[in-house]
């Protein structure tokens, strides 16, 4: 085990002095840095704890232009603190009001202590839960650059439908990965064409979440584009005044990754017209998947069945399925029809807006029967 | 880089020593350093909630929680669940009677083999006290991170359903904190 020193910064410009270090690792929840580096998927040096940063506030953004390319809506939009627990964040009124997707998309994920301890921008700079890459003793190019990649002919369930660049004619190569990415917040965020703030060694910056994390592209060792000793501040969430869902399917009704998973954005102009739509897909891809030419047949339109059917039969449009996961191209399509339709109104939420329950297809465990008959079974 | 220093942590009440190393977790440090084995290690990975505690009186996992990153935190385990009173800083005492949440596990044979309990307890408690036991299935969602492999779930469930309705109609009301 080689050695690892800790540092507790005092503000922003300390960790990013420490960081900035070759071999420094950022730690804030620590809910996905101390499990890999159990796992030993990563192998950081020194570890720089920002957890004490006052970077714990959500609040309205100032009014007026913002560098945000404000869309339609009055509203300011609103600023969350990097360190903002999970649970704060989808707890928030603001958000729960106005970015409702947000909020079910944080209290579908994990467990409730787990999203007490996570951190807002820890949540987007999880890593993969392809299960070669944590396990050292298997190729794996985005842990070990080179070495190949056990997924593509292995358990590959899990894995990328879109965005993962493979050619089954060139086989597995040096650079080839179809990991998706879990974050369920970082399809919510792009949906809202949401931003991060950093700070680092050549001052700030905002990043768009979706370019925050990127396709392997010839390197898929990097899942971000922050470079060494940036830390991000804030999240910035854009003025928004119309609709949003997040819907999750998943293996069980709680605490379970995404199979896949959609959020939609919807806002109407005053003929109830869509003005303005963003529908992104979650865990098929190595970042939240836009669908662009759903969004531009929703644009002008009045919401109908028919329009959505319309839409969602272009979702799965370009993907390219492994062995064990061609479901996720027809999942892709119904549950883009569906969260439409839920979104616009036509078919009643799964639950009450903003919760697990809302964002969970299919119900959560032992809803659907009263708990009398269960322990009467039980004793 | 120069050594981390030994440090403290405050653990039901009590000042602890810990050794300095940056890897231990705050579940490795109560069990092979402080030999308080009442919290259970299952999975070591975040996945089962068997090594849940409080700290600052909120469920955490103490498997994924670094335990130079615990200082000046109040801890606080199953072993000093049963006589934690508001201001939560009390010192253990075994001779005290079981928190109301331990009675009712009891009481509803809440377990079998009981691997899983004292993180059920530690996640149940939080769950009374927040209020998040308005329908079997808001229980059910806030307890889920807390598995059972004997499917005790049922008795769990009515253990809780069963101190919150109590609360509810205590004069006193509220569960303590821990
Ligand atoms: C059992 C289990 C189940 C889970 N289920 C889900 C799920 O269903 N859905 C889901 O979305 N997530 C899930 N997660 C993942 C969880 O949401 C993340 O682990 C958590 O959000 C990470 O936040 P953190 O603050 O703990 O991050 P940390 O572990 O502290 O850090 C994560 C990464 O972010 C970097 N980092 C942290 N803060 C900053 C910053 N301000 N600036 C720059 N870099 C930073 C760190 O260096 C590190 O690389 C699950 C996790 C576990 C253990
Ligand atoms: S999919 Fe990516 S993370 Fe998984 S084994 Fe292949 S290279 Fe590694
Ligand atoms: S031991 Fe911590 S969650 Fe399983
Ligand atoms: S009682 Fe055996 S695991 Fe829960």
């Amino acid at each position: 085990m080689h050695p690892l020193s800790y540092h507790r910064a005092t503000s922003v410009s300390d960790a990013v002095t420490e960081s900035s270090q070759p071999g420094a690792a950022l730690i804030a929840g620590g809910t996905s840095v101390v499990d890999l580096l159990k796992e030993g998927s990563i192998g950081p040096s020194h570890l720089v704890d920002i957890s004490r940063l006052a970077l714990d506030e959500i609040r309205p953004a100032d009014s007026g232009a913002d560098d945000s390319g404000a869309h339609s809506g009055l509203d300011t939009g609103v600023l969350v603190g990097a360190l903002v627990s999970n649970t704060a964040l989808a707890e928030h009124p603001l958000i729960v009001e106005r970015y409702t997707a947000v909020s079910e998309a944080v209290h579908s994920g994990a467990t409730q202590q787990i999203r007490g301890m996570a951190s807002s921008a820890g949540n987007l700079l999880q890593r993969t839960r392809c299960p070669y890459f944590r396990d050292p003793d298997q190729a794996c190019n985005k842990r070990e650059p080179g070495s190949g990649c056990a997924a593509v002919h292995g358990f590959n369930r899990m894995h990328a439908i879109f965005g993962h660049g493979y050619d089954p004619s060139e086989g597995v190569g040096p650079t080839t990965c179809i990991a998706a990415h879990p974050s369920d917040l970082a399809v919510a965020l792009v949906a809202f064409d949401a931003l991060v703030h950093v700070e680092g060694p050549e001052g700030a910056r905002s990043i768009p979440v979706h370019e925050l994390l990127r396709l392997p592209e010839g390197h898929p060792e990097a899942d971000f584009t922050l470079r060494p000793g940036e830390v991000i501040t804030e999240l910035a969430l854009p003025p928004f005044a119309g609709r949003s869902h997040y819907l999750k399917v998943r293996d069980r009704a709680s605490f379970a990754y995404a199979l896949v998973s959609c959020a939609a954005t919807l806002e109407f102009d005053d003929d109830g017209r869509i003005s303005r739509a963003r529908v992104a897909l979650g865990s098929v891809a190595a970042r939240p998947w836009r669908l662009p030419a759903v969004e531009q047949i929703l644009v002008g339109e009045l919401p109908s069945a028919e329009l959505f059917a319309a839409a969602a039969a272009r979702a799965s449009d370009g993907s390219v399925a492994f062995s064990m996961n061609s479901y996720k191209r027809p999942f892709s399509r119904s549950i883009v029809r569906r969260i439409l339709s839920q979104t616009a109104g036509l078919e009643p939420l799964p639950g009450p807006p903003g919760t697990a329950l809302s964002a969970s297809v299919g119900g959560l465990a032992g809803t659907t029967r009263p708990r009398d008959e269960l322990v009467g079974e039980a004793s | 880089m120069p050594e981390t220093p030994p440090f403290v942590l405050r653990i039901n009440g009590v000042d602890r020593s810990v050794a300095p190393d940056p890897r231990t977790t705050v579940l490795d440090a109560l069990r092979e350093q402080l030999q308080l084995t009442g919290t259970k290690k299952g999975c070591d990975h975040g996945q089962c909630g068997a090594c849940t505690i409080h700290v600052d009186g909120e469920p955490r996992l103490a498997c994924l929680t670094l335990a130079v990153m615990a200082d000046g935190r109040d801890i606080r385990t199953i072993e000093g669940l049963q006589d934690a009173d508001a201001d939560g800083d009390s010192p253990a005492d075994s001779s005290a009677p079981l928190h109301p949440v331990q009675a009712a596990f009891i009481e509803h044979d809440a377990f079998q083999c009981g691997y899983c309990t004292s993180g059920q307890i530690m996640s149940a408690v939080a769950c009374i006290r927040q209020g998040r036991t308005s329908s079997s299935g808001e229980i059910q969602e806030f307890m889920s991170g807390n598995l059972c492999r004997c499917a005790a779930y049922p008795n769990i469930i009515a253990a809780i359903e069963d101190v919150a309705a109590d609360q509810a109609s205590s004069p006193q009301g509220g569960i303590p904190a821990a």
